[in-house]
């Protein structure tokens, strides 16, 4: 994971020139043993760039399973993670969710601060304003539960650092299209 | 995602289902699927499989002497028979054994079905005796991969094994069967035609992007058709609608390696094969060409050398069953995803009926550039009357096999390279050789299973001395089997390339690519109760060849040949197409080529 977004291959080709982008794929599969790994074992193979994955089976009657993979790379390399995904035999259907739909992505994080006196107040001011949980606390700590979309949780984790950031837990994006219409 | 998929049971289940257990659901499933000869290696974890084999005659099993050979030789049954090549191998070492056998055909794309053996289910993950996680290991060097779980699933997954290894670009598909699945019992019954739940490769061409690449041929001046494996694998039909399209429009062809007696080497439009080792022509045509017309071809680096001086000034149509190979290596024009076969019809049909023509005058100008790079015979080689020279070989072998039956694999290196240059294809699968993965040791056993499939042809193995001695031991499965293979080892004593590619970019340092104490290939013949025949003088050459060709049973040919041959032309590494070295015919060839190389191209492969 997060391996530069173009590999620095002596057969740098004509294709990846442009500037490298971020993908959101939305990819349904049969949820059958090794069918993560296989998508995960494509990525790391070829060189292709993870910056989020989360999957969970979404339908228990037909047993599928949606990945959702955040990615960057040139249109080009984009391109192509979605033409080597889709030849994968277990996978439905791959949708560039960047490219195709206007979609919103959230996150869930939880995040532990520590810290006494006004850092702590001021952490317990910010939490509200971003619309965080607290979900945990002690004396001389907080857990905050915070959904949203990813640069949301960024930019609360660093507001958080100076007032005592302990660790952060992020599930990575589940995505979905806008609209009455499923993608 | 650890949750086991609870499939329904099977649902081809009918009155036609039988119980039965699951080693004989497999050889039942071969046959239902027309399996005539399957190559394998017995194992603690195929015994079951294997006595159920011992219980029938209609499959025939070859014993191989080594797992890899089972699986090069399903290649070459499959390659020369166009049908789904079929191996069975025991768990653990027979499973790790058989990986460089489905690599390489995973990169040719050849259709095989690799039943595995693997230690009972409870045992999975306790590190049992000859326990691998075979589907883990064989994810990335398969297309497909199944661990059957539940004897429900068998039946279900041998028949989608098949149907995915030959379906859409093939691939090698692994089946791993656990022990007591192969002892349990359950309903079996086949099917035929049943949709697959998920894969379904598009076989047909967009209509709308077929007639814009026919209006784009009318259009061009400079075309050239390169066309690949894809051709082959698509069937005897791919190969006449493209001579018929290639006929009509009056353009030049070339071809990859792979692609090699799709359309026939004695026709006066083929160029001769394109590449690191192609013709000039070839390489020159697809560099000032304004239109490529690529047909089951992939944009290899052996086939593009340097990416960004590729073919500058063409517009190139791809067309290509795997959409993800269309754009990869080389930004295209136009991609039509489909069969070969199916696009080429579409292309016939409307070429003929909108009455397109090829524009004459440019055309004729356009073969007058290449004949003047033809003129520069680039094929060509110094003969010599003290020593046989390995060209000269390879071309005495292809005039007197001529008009037979002949079937030819390869090993890899120089050799490999030489058979591509000077023996010549007429028809589709004839040529078997391991191109994307180059893998030396692929010859033998794949002739093996060439002439297990045409017992009454003529099958040479062109052949290095020191590729062959990887998988020599299959010469006692030819023996057990009365294979008549053929063995033309050009024997230099070098690893030929390795040698090759050390003189060009490290000096002439010839660091372990000579090998001391090979054996006495003609007392080895011996040894395998095979015939040994030595040649090291020109002009004995002919007479021994047709020894070779006359001997009714397997036969070593040990031919003695220069051992500082270099094989041209070549685009060295990092080099355009217009940048090939071509054999110098009249001073001692590549000794100053070195030079030419660059730190950059020195990186390359």
């Amino acid at each position: 994971m997060n391996a530069p977004a173009t590999p620095p291959s002596p057969y740098s080709s004509a294709i990846g020139k442009s500037n490298p982008e971020s993908h959101t794929l939305s990819v349904l599969v049969d949820n059958e043993p090794g069918v993560l790994a296989r998508v995960v074992g494509l990525f790391s193979g070829r060189g292709f760039n993870i910056e989020s994955l989360t999957v969970a089976e979404v339908t228990h009657e037909t047993h599928l399973s949606r990945i959702t993979i955040a990615t960057s790379g040139t249109p080009e390399v984009v391109e192509q993670v979605r033409h080597q995904l889709e030849r994968l035999v277990p996978i439905h259907s791959v949708t560039d969710l960047t490219l195709t739909v206007r979609a919103i992505e959230r996150e869930l994080a939880m995040v532990k601060v520590r810290g006494k006196g006004e850092n702590r107040v001021e952490a317990l001011r910010l939490a509200e304003a971003f619309r965080a949980k607290v979900i945990d606390a002690t004396t001389e700590s907080f857990i905050f539960e915070l959904t949203g979309a990813p640069r949301k949780i960024d930019d609360f984790v660093e507001l958080m650092r100076p007032l005592g950031l302990v660790e952060v837990s992020r599930t990575g994006i589940a995505a979905i299209s806008r609209g009455p219409e499923p993608i | 995602m650890g949750k086991v998929a609870n499939f329904p049971p099977n649902r081809m289940e009918s009155n036609m289902s039988k119980q039965m257990t699951g080693a004989e659901m497999v050889v039942e499933a071969l046959k239902d699927q027309g399996v005539e000869v399957l190559f394998g290696y017995p194992g603690g974890a195929v015994l079951p499989i294997y006595d159920a084999i011992f219980h029938q005659n209609k499959l025939r099993h070859v014993l191989v002497r080594h797992e890899q050979g089972a699986a090069h030789a399903a290649e070459g049954y499959a390659r020369s028979t166009g049908k789904v090549g079929v191996l069975l191998v025991t768990s653990g070492p027979g499973a790790t054994n058989a990986v460089t056998g489905l690599t390489d055909a995973l990169l040719d794309s050849i259709p095989l079905v690799c039943i595995t053996g693997q230690v009972p289910t409870h045992l999975i993950g306790s590190d049992a005796f000859q326990e691998c996680d075979t589907i883990g290991i064989t994810r990335s060097c398969t297309k497909h991969n199944y661990l059957v779980r539940r004897i429900e699933d068998l039946p279900r997954i041998l028949h989608e094994a098949f149907y995915v290894a030959s379906n859409g670009r093939p691939g090698p598909v692994v089946v791993d069967i656990p022990k007591d699945i192969q002892f349990a019992t359950g309903a079996y019954s086949f099917q035929k035609n049943i949709q697959h739940k998920t894969y379904r490769p598009q076989v047909k061409g967009d209509i709308g992007a077929i007639k814009h690449a026919v209006e784009m041929m009318a259009k061009a001046r400079k075309p050239v058709f390169y066309t690949g494996g894809g051709v082959v694998n698509s069937g005897p039909t791919a190969s006449s609608l493209l001579r018929e399209l290639v006929r009509l429009t009056g353009f030049p062809i070339t071809s990859t390696l792979m692609g090699l007696g799709a359309y026939p080497a004695s026709d006066e439009q083929w160029l001769g094969m394109l590449g690191m080792h192609g013709s000039f022509e070839a390489n020159n045509a697809m560099h000032d060409c304004d239109l490529m017309i690529c047909v089951g071809a992939r944009f290899d680096d052996r086939i593009t050398g340097r990416l960004d001086a590729f073919s500058p000034h063409s517009k190139k149509i791809h067309i290509d069953i795997d959409p993800s190979s269309i754009n990869k290596n080389v930004k295209v024009d136009l991609g039509i995803m489909g069969d070969c076969a199916h696009v080429l019809e579409d292309m016939v049909r409307l070429w003929r009926t909108s009455a397109a023509k090829a524009d004459a005058p440019a055309l004729a100008k356009w073969w007058g550039h290449i004949d003047q790079w033809r003129a520069k015979n680039s094929f060509a080689f110094r003969p010599s009357s003290k020593i046989i020279k390995p060209q000269h070989a390879v071309r005495r072998l292809y005039e007197l096999t001529r008009g037979r039956d002949v079937y030819i694999t390869t090993e890899v290196g120089q050799h490999q390279m030489w058979a591509a240059q000077h023996f010549h294809f007429d028809e589709p699968n004839r040529w078997m050789t391991s191109g994307g993965l180059g893998t030396m040791g692929y010859g033998l056993p794949a002739a093996i299973g060439a002439q297990m499939a045409h017992p009454d042809s003529l099958v040479i193995d062109i052949a290095g001395e020191a590729s062959i001695l990887m998988n020599m031991q299959e010469m006692s499965t030819a023996a057990q089997y009365r294979l008549p293979v053929k063995i033309f080892i050009l024997n230099n004593q070098y690893m030929g390339m390795v040698r090759q590619w050390q003189e060009l970019l490290h000096g002439g340092r010839y660091s372990e690519s000579y090998t001391e104490s090979l054996p006495d290939f003609v007392k080895l013949a011996e040894a395998y109760g095979a015939r040994g025949i030595r040649c090291s003088d020109p002009a004995d050459l002919d007479a021994a060849i047709r020894e070779m060709i006359d001997t009714p049973h397997a036969v070593i040919f040990d031919c003695l040949v220069d051992q500082k041959e270099n094989c041209f032309p070549m685009i060295p590494s990092g080099k355009a197409h217009n940048e090939m070295l071509l054999a110098d015919l009249g001073d001692d060839a590549g000794l100053e080529i070195g030079g030419v190389i660059d730190e950059k191209g020195k990186m390359l492969v």
